[in-house]
């Protein structure tokens, strides 16, 4: 704006590694790559159904493909990403929805407890149908 | 020297430097001193020609936000013996320019906080002459904290995201439009919401969480975004689903 | 951006932002300048805890409020000053409540108030501890909602334009570029605030460096009673952070040594377990600070090193309630002094705090120079007399600061000339900063000349004086001024030198501390917070009258006295603890 009376003002830009520097930044930064993982399981997801609507044999070959060494360690590595981005979007949860009761806000604790609740149990009935059903 | 302590001190003079470097001083530490009073000492009696800022030296004013051994502080609010034997690292507040030394420019936070519309809006004025508004101690206590908010920036300075994406609000000016929003007298929330989901604003919080783990007041930022975020992805849903309610 | 305004402020505190808002509200096509050396929301309105004083019970009346600040000032407020002040004080606090101001409040939604020191009768409205902070930050937030107000954030003013008896505008350097530049305006209001860094023990924020006073002064406008500095009662010894009087007027006791309210022995009452108004840790502050001295006589007082103290017990009143209406002590206790006030004693000494004195105006903020007008702690109305009531300053910045306001935008309105010659004396002062002000090492250190004032000042203008103190320190003072002359300056940078700014501060203090010390040691009389050891009684026959100290042009001081405007409240004895 007043060129002569305005040195330049010393900018640092962010390191590379910015996000090496504290456990909070990697966890930030392993969130937003979790969205690579979760594309890759909806691509999984895909392709299995496309397998079972291809016959028998099709659903065969998918699940020994599946079953390679490789694809294992793709999809374990694949889920522990979604139950880290699950556990922080729950921690996340009472950040975001401020509850309040006669008045008086829920505590955090507590909204964060029902949604690993309501996680719990969606996960068992699933497993029910799955498993026993 | 055991009853001193090195302050290496960020210094950057924009006549000459092109980079920071670091200059080191050796200072008393007596336990009830903040590393505010070190640099005091510096520049009382070592070298007058360090710039900083500093005002209340009571936590209460927000000046004197620097960088202390990489973490984001109040330099009024924390103990040099905390970090002795040291050396302590004093540099100016993170994803600010540096204007010299240890002073940064916050032209940027004021322009953002300016557009978050900062002020109690009203359709209607009250007239003075029918009294206060009513307002519950619980009513009170919905907003209280998001007020608490010294603009002391140390929440800007702990994002990535602020240093990383210029359009990013930040946390401190999104609180402080939460701070209106969630009290019972404002009627511009509307207002606001344009404001910031219109800027691509909120939606560049990712929830790192560290704004709310350096604020001195206890103010909350990452949680003030993450409930502003779900107030705005309610009304999109609602204007997507309803769209004879318009806007 | 343009040079010229209508109407231009120094300081961004409570009073020039309120100021402000009212220039805007009531005329939009009038262009303010706010000038203020740091961030508006940076300014010392900010440290302030207690609250703002404006009658709103039905069990309460203006006449009493008007009558307690007129006997907690010990007679020296201008009676129809103070009458105006009561009655236009509880609007300005619901104005900031309709702005938005988070006031605490009653279960039913209605605005609370708390007792406070030298007050017959609830009054203080308060936001928790905090009070000046929401205040500050309030008023800051709604002036961003006007065009016409235009911000010059961390630009120092060192010189006010004068031309004929009439204010054209400042000179003022900007602190991130170096840059300086003549502001000039229709008219200039001073809302800069106090002057207690004049002191070493100060609850005062580093900013405060009677920088209003020194120009007014320097100008031609005269000065008013710069003798009464109000000492705390309660500060932290080292920081001197204070420790809001609301900490009493919640039920805290003030002990000594032995664990006795010693507030009995002089005059204040008797204890109560329950905080009982005007009387005992309720007395007004100048009372309970002179009783702090006469402790320390008595062997009475705890030593530190930090010096002798007392204590302050909250511990009765429970952790609930210290949670709900004191937090800011308890944070500040536990941060600052590593003390819980729920479980343990606060160590607390008398600590310099205001300054009732200032630049002399009238009730609407003008001082004797034409275009120039002061509002705040920077101005002397007087509505705070001998010694102010808490809680009275946070309504006196909105008050005179919208008063102020409302002056000034007519008289800019209504004079719209200009100066040619005052363009002059700007260049002459450009010429004078960069030749005063560049490196030079062959002087002392501005930190040790700055020392030596604050020592002269506390031994001298404290608690108690006498004249021979007293003129000694002018002695001192009158030195320091010469050898201020050729003090270091070791940086040459133009940007953000805060060196220059801080030797441009020391002199503001040196012409500050020689008014104060020229001001008691004419005042041969003790009333309210100035003490002479040596005429230890009130003399209403020479001294109900306000000090007034001019500058002649030679540098010295010229003191004169002006009446003390009576209304209805003739002066009487003041009686606490009845």
């Amino acid at each position: 704006m007043y060129t002569n009376y305005h040195p330049r003002w010393h900018r640092k830009p962010m390191s590379t590694y910015w996000w090496l520097e504290r456990r909070s930044y990697l966890a930030f930064i392993l969130r937003e790559v979790s969205s690579v993982f979760i594309a890759w399981l909806v691509v999984f997801l895909m392709l299995l159904v496309r397998a079972v609507g291809r016959g028998d044999a099709s659903y065969q070959q998918f699940l020994d493909w599946s079953a390679r060494p490789l694809l294992v360690v793709l999809n374990i590595v694949s889920l522990s990403f979604v139950v880290f981005h699950a556990i922080t979007w729950f921690n996340l949860a009472p950040k975001a929805m401020v509850v309040y009761v006669r008045q008086r806000p829920v505590p955090g604790h507590l909204i964060a407890a029902s949604n690993y609740l309501a996680w719990a149990v969606a996960s068992g009935l699933v497993a029910w149908l799955v498993l026993g059903g | 020297m055991n009853d001193r302590i090195t302050m290496q001190v960020a210094r950057y003079l924009p006549e000459g430097d092109a980079e920071l470097s670091y200059q080191e001083y050796e200072v008393p530490y007596p336990r009830e001193w903040v590393v505010l009073d070190g640099l005091n000492y510096i520049k009382d009696r070592l070298d007058g020609s360090l710039s900083y800022r500093w005002s209340c030296r009571m936590g209460i004013c927000g000046s004197c936000g620097m960088t202390v051994n990489g973490e984001p502080k109040l330099t009024c609010a924390t103990f040099l013996a905390d970090y002795a034997p040291g050396p302590v690292r004093i540099e100016p507040l993170q994803n600010f320019p540096v204007i010299r030394d240890l002073v940064v420019d916050t032209g940027d936070f004021m322009r953002k906080l300016t557009s978050v519309k900062p002020w109690l809006i009203r359709e209607e004025e009250k007239p003075l002459s029918e009294g206060e508004h009513l307002q519950t101690p619980a009513e009170l206590d919905q907003y209280k904290q998001y007020s608490m908010c010294i603009n002391c920036m140390l929440c800007c300075a702990a994002c990535p995201v602020y240093g990383l994406d210029s359009e990013f609000v930040g946390p401190a000016a999104i609180a402080l439009a939460q701070r209106y929003n969630l009290d019972g007298r404002d009627q511009g929330s509307k207002l606001r919401l344009d404001v910031l989901s219109d800027h691509e604003g909120i939606w560049g919080c990712t929830f790192v969480g560290e704004c709310s783990k350096v604020c001195p007041e206890n103010v909350d930022p990452a949680g003030a975004i993450q409930r502003y975020k779900l107030t705005a992805a309610m009304d999109s849903l609602k204007s997507f689903l309803m769209p004879w309610r318009g806007s | 951006m343009s040079n010229h305004h209508d109407v231009l402020l120094v300081g961004g505190g409570g009073a020039g932002l309120r100021a402000a808002i009212e220039i805007a509200e009531t005329n939009s096509h009038l262009s303010i300048a706010v000038v203020s050396k740091v961030y508006p929301m940076r300014s010392h309105t900010v440290s302030a805890e207690g609250g703002a004083a404006g009658v709103i019970r039905d069990d309460d009346s203006l006449d009493e409020h008007a009558y307690d600040t007129i006997s907690g000032g010990d007679w020296l407020c201008d009676q129809d000053s103070v009458e105006m002040f009561v009655e236009e004080a509880p609007r300005e606090l619901l104005r900031l409540e309709h702005s938005g101001c988070p006031w605490s409040r009653e279960p039913d939604g209605q605005i609370a108030v708390r007792a406070f020191g030298g007050m017959k009768n609830k009054r203080t409205w308060f936001a928790a501890d905090k009070t000046g902070f929401h205040m500050l930050h309030t008023l800051f937030q709604t002036s961003l909602k006007y065009k016409s107000v235009v911000r010059y954030d961390e630009w120092f003013v060192t010189k006010l334009l004068v031309d004929d008896g009439r204010v054209y505008g400042v000179v003022a350097i900007e602190l991130m570029s170096g840059r300086i530049e003549a502001i000039t305006a229709g008219a200039v209001i001073l809302c800069t605030g106090g002057c207690g860094r004049v002191f070493p023990f100060t609850t005062n924020a580093n900013i405060k460096n009677g920088d209003g006073m020194s120009l007014a002064y320097r100008a031609g406008a005269p000065l008013a009673d710069m003798e009464f500095i109000q000492y705390h009662p309660t500060g932290l010894p080292f920081t001197g952070i204070l420790i809001t009087e609301a900490t009493r007027a919640e039920g805290g006791y003030l002990i000594n040594k032995n664990g006795d309210r010693y507030l009995q022995d002089y005059g204040l009452g008797k204890p109560e377990p329950k905080p009982v108004l005007r009387s005992m840790e309720l007395g007004p502050r100048d009372r309970l600070s002179q009783a702090f001295v006469k402790e320390v006589e008595k062997g009475h007082a705890v030593d530190t090193d930090f010096g002798p103290v007392v204590h302050l017990d909250l511990r009765h009143l429970g952790e609930e309630l210290i949670n709900r209406k004191l937090p800011f002590v308890r944070e500040l206790c536990l941060k600052y002094e590593n003390i819980d006030p729920v479980t343990e004693l606060i160590p607390v000494r008398p600590v310099v705090h205001y300054m009732m004195g200032g630049v002399h105006t009238d009730m609407n903020g003008a001082t004797s120079l034409a275009g120039l007008y002061a509002a705040g702690e920077v101005a002397c109305v007087s509505i705070n007399g001998a010694n102010r009531l808490g809680s009275n300053s946070l309504s006196e910045i909105l008050v005179f600061g919208a008063r102020a306001g409302r002056a000034a935008a007519e008289y800019a309105s209504s004079h719209t000339d200009t100066s040619t010659a005052v363009l002059a004396q700007a260049a002459d002062e450009r010429n004078r900063l960069q030749q005063r002000f560049t490196r030079k090492r062959s002087g002392e250190r501005i930190a040790d000349l700055r020392d030596e004032m604050q020592k002269t000042m506390e031994q001298s203008a404290g608690i108690y004086r006498s004249g021979e103190s007293l003129s000694q320190a002018a002695d001192t003072l009158h030195e320091l001024q010469d050898r201020f002359a050729s003090v270091t300056i070791e940086d040459d940078s133009r940007t953000f030198n805060t060196e220059r700014i801080s030797a441009l501060e020391l002199a503001y203090m040196l012409d500050v501390a020689e008014t104060i010390v020229n001001s008691a040691l004419r005042r041969e009389e003790s009333r309210g917070a100035h003490q002479r050891t040596d005429f230890p009684a009130r003399d209403d026959k020479r001294y109900l009258a306000h000090t007034l100290i001019h500058r002649e042009p030679d540098g010295s001081c010229r003191v004169e006295y002006l009446p003390v405007t009576i209304t209805r409240w003739p002066p009487a004895e003041r009686i606490y603890g009845t």
